[in-house]
């Protein structure tokens, strides 16, 4: 039950106009998938509550509904943050990793291993979840190179605040292609896609 | 008697939009997969771009400028229709002029002028399926996806060879996405192929009757089977554009009398339209101005 | 000179306009109104209801005369319509148990608790045109027995009373009904989605499919057990509220076909049933429909696969008149770019064939044909 003091957090903070800004959401999402480790603005008028950052209130917003059952870190789903989900989504907030289609991890917090994850099937990899997953910085870490479908050549991403072993993580999810996670990183109002597709490797100094 | 509602932005409700819009970013990640989506029933039939039109109703905003083709031209009846109905339901900005396009929804042909960066193409889809001529069955279609066993492909390319010398697919010739998936280009001439490898522009691809979405990303490898001793090509016109003299473009035929006249004019309207209006003159053009 | 043609626009809105006339047809007599066609039309409108899953009689209706009587062109409309509709919830399951009964009618037993009673039907009418029609003379009024709120035992009961039939429904108690509708179908099928698409699909397609089975394209031995008409309350849960309201009543036809089966080493000899459900009255359509499930559980029985009816991924992926009109008619759209692919390969292939008949047979060629 959501106490009193979170009310407003709760029923409070979806879009004002859900109709063209989910629109616009969705489309920076599009075209970050399809132009992977670009730096797209989101429309980050959402105020979900704490821990859940503006960006991934938005992405919620825009994707979220009762079809789509999804993942939070156990900070967010003893918030405010489920009933948030609930009341302007009606996304059922579940435990079981492998049922989520969405999985939003808040700055700061650990981010589980990726195979946890609904990977989709051989047959049906769609079926796989999309983590969206809130840090510091899309730049100024750590550079990266990345390759494949829709990078012209390659393209070079610092994000701050990834877990030490990403790069493991991220080759291990490459390596079951098809099958795989999406991930969305998301910092303050900007985001950068890295859809399943896309090949990674430290950059050398 | 009931009231009847009024429609939505863009005609799909909000909740089928966003079934839509997962399944595109879904078919995005995975280029060439068809991704299986509750597909609505449209105000138009089945077969008629009730796919491209809900992609296209899905992904459109109110500063888009949407072009729709059908055969290559802006004036054919469907495209004219299915214009209209996104100015009516999104009362979105429309234009012929392929480089002022934000989106642009195809049936059959992909345009001339090259696409770049800001753009989406939407392909209307009748058989998603590349396999589905060979193997009518969804379950085994779906098990050689995703065995990634396209022998069958092959096999039937190659009996075309033996039977008639060539590879006798002249349109929705299969190609093989990223190194992975084959897919079904839609029915475009073969002619379009090699304008999807590597295009700048996003790709997508709805088929409404057959609930399927597919994408290929900017910057994707995009290659038409083959063999090494009958490698892929296009088709070749002998003569350019009679209107305006193109060569390099995909022609239409046009029977001009009934003693075997014809004339051979690009398909690509838009692209026709410009090229006269910067000065290009076709022999037919030529001889009319000089008679 | 030659000039591409242009004026698509104008020529679409002339042909509307033509086809608004004709529609209407000759001006100096009344138009039909949507309660006419609701009243005396009735089995038209069911039709539209059922294969467009819409209930609601008056749009059906003005479905019908939109479409100039056009069956499927009325469906389509209606569909589309219903499209656009939200969704407030899902209703529970009718039980027509306990119909208000205006037909009921079984083949397998000569009278039975409840009776038999032949409510409005064209069976022992002769077919002879009837000129009276011609002019609105006056019609008697029925005479009806009253059932009031007797509730009527299904044969199927009966059977079941005895452990002669299988169970009614199969399905783990856990199962959410799917929705053909919301979901795209994934091959193979739960019954409960087959039977959706079944109660939508066309009604000739089912009828052509269901008579193959009757000629030995997967014999099913069939009687008819039961067909009952009448209306059922729809009542859906409201969580608000804690229990469930009616909405209303709706008229439906139920088939019940039970069929033989001759039992396994597990189980002893038992009826099976095949099962069909339509808005309306369209005793045509359920038995048809009630065929065709019996003919689709052949997997479900052990039974050999060797018959279009009994072939699942056939019947339900080609039983939707509105996909399969759609598709069938879109071959009427222009399809020049493509032909003109195939007339410049062929061309070029019956060069070939020419110069290789003056010449010999190319030795590439034999090669390849080898």
């Amino acid at each position: 039950m959501v106490e009193v003091q979170d009310a407003n957090a709760v029923y409070a903070g979806a879009f004002d106009n859900p109709v063209f800004q989910s629109q616009a959401v969705f489309r920076a999402l599009m075209d970050g998938m399809a132009r992977p480790g670009t730096v797209v603005a989101i429309d980050a008028s959402a105020v979900p509550p704490e821990p859940m950052g503006r960006g991934a209130g938005a992405i919620a917003l825009t994707l979220c509904d009762t079809d789509t059952p999804a993942w939070l870190t156990q900070t967010q789903a003893q918030s405010a943050v489920p009933a948030w989900l609930a009341f302007h989504t009606g996304a059922p907030v579940t435990d079981v990793k492998p049922e989520a289609r969405f999985a939003f991890v808040e700055a700061g917090a650990m981010v589980p291993g990726f195979n946890q994850f609904a990977l989709g099937t051989q047959d049906y990899p769609d079926r796989s979840t999309t983590l969206v997953i809130e840090i510091a910085a899309l730049s100024g870490g750590p550079a990266m190179i990345g390759a494949g479908p829709g990078i012209k050549g390659e393209v070079e991403i610092s994000p701050v605040g990834l877990p030490d072993i990403f790069l493991t993580l991220w080759n291990e999810n490459r390596s079951v292609f098809p099958r795989g996670v999406d991930l969305v990183l998301v910092a303050g109002d900007a985001a950068l896609c890295l859809p399943r597709t896309v090949k990674l490797r430290r950059k050398e100094a | 008697m009931t009231d009847l509602a009024t429609y939505n932005f863009a005609y799909l409700d909000e909740q089928t939009k966003r079934m839509i819009r997962r399944a595109i970013l879904k078919a995005i990640a995975i280029p060439g997969y068809q991704v299986p989506f509750a597909s609505r029933e449209m105000p138009m039939p089945y077969g008629w771009g009730t796919g491209g039109v809900q992609v296209t109703a899905a992904i459109l905003g109110p500063d888009d400028v949407l072009k729709v083709i059908d055969q290559g031209a802006d004036d054919t009846t469907n495209a004219v229709s299915i214009r209209a109905f996104f100015q009516k339901v999104a009362n979105v900005a429309v234009t012929t002029k392929t480089k002022d396009a934000t989106i642009i929804q195809t049936r059959h042909r992909i345009p001339e002028e090259k696409l770049g960066e800001g753009q989406t193409l939407v392909y209307q889809v009748p058989i998603p399926e590349p396999l589905r001529f060979l193997e009518p069955r969804e379950t085994e279609t779906r098990k050689m996806h995703a065995l990634e066993e396209y022998g069958l492909m092959h096999v039937k390319l190659y009996e075309d060879i033996a039977r008639n010398g060539h590879i006798a697919t002249t349109y929705a010739y299969p190609v093989k996405v990223e190194g992975r998936y084959v897919m079904d280009p839609s029915p475009t001439p073969k002619f379009d192929n090699p304008k999807m490898h590597m295009s700048d522009a996003l790709q997508l691809f709805g088929a409404g009757r057959e609930k399927r979405i597919y994408a290929v990303p900017p910057h994707t490898q995009v290659v038409s089977l083959d063999f090494e001793d009958h490698p892929f090509e296009i088709q070749h016109f002998d003569k350019p554009c009679a209107l305006c003299g193109a060569e390099q473009v995909y022609l239409d035929e046009v029977v001009l009398d009934d003693r075997g006249g014809r004339m051979f004019v690009c398909s690509d309207t838009d692209h026709c339209e410009d090229r006269r209006a910067h000065g290009h003159v076709g022999h037919l053009l030529a001889q009319e101005a000089a008679e | 000179m030659y000039v591409a043609v242009k004026g698509g626009e104008a020529a679409i809105a002339n042909a509307h306009r033509l086809l608004a006339d004709r529609r209407r047809g000759d001006r100096s007599l009344p138009a039909i109104s949507i309660a006419q066609i609701v009243a005396q039309l009735g089995l038209a409108v069911d039709r539209v209801m059922a294969e467009a899953s819409l209930y609601d009689r008056s749009l059906a209706a003005l479905a019908v005369t939109q479409a100039r009587g056009d069956m499927i062109e009325a469906i389509f409309i209606l569909r589309a319509y219903r499209t656009t509709l939200p969704r407030f919830g899902y209703a529970q399951p009718v039980d027509t148990a306990d119909m208000k009964i205006e037909r009921r009618v079984s083949a397998t037993y000569k009278d039975l608790p409840g009776g038999q009673l032949l409510g409005p039907t064209f069976d022992y009418t002769h077919r002879l045109l009837d000129p009276s029609l011609l002019e609105d003379g006056p019609v008697d009024e029925p005479e009806q027995k009253d059932v009031g709120d007797a509730v009527t035992m299904r044969v199927s009961e009966i059977l079941a009373g005895e452990g002669l039939i299988e169970p009614d429904g199969m399905l783990p108690e856990d199962h959410v009904p799917g929705d053909i509708t919301r979901e795209p179908l994934e091959f193979p099928l739960n019954r409960d989605l087959r039977l959706q698409a079944l109660a939508r699909g066309d009604e000739g397609f089912l009828l052509a499919l269901a008579y193959s089975t009757q000629r030995g394209y997967a014999r099913t031995h069939p009687f008819a057990g039961e067909i009952r008409i009448g209306e059922v309350e729809v009542e859906m849960d409201i969580p608000e509220l804690g229990f469930a309201v009616s909405l209303g009543r709706i008229r439906v036809t139920e088939c019940q076909m039970v069929n033989q089966f001759s039992g396994s080493a597990k189980q002893p000899p038992q009826f099976t049933r095949g099962y069909g459900l339509v808005f309306g009255q369209s005793e045509r359509k359920a038995m048809a429909m009630a065929l065709v499930d019996r003919a689709l559980r052949a997997q479900e029985f052990g039974e050999d696969i060797v018959a279009p009816a009994q072939d699942e991924e056939f019947v339900i992926s080609h039983s939707d008149n509105v996909q399969a009109t759609g598709f069938v008619e879109h071959l009427k759209l222009p399809h020049y770019v493509d032909f003109q692919a195939e007339l410049d390969l062929v061309r070029r292939m019956r060069r070939e064939h020419v110069a290789a008949k003056s010449q010999g047979p190319k030795p590439d060629m034999k090669e390849a044909a080898e």
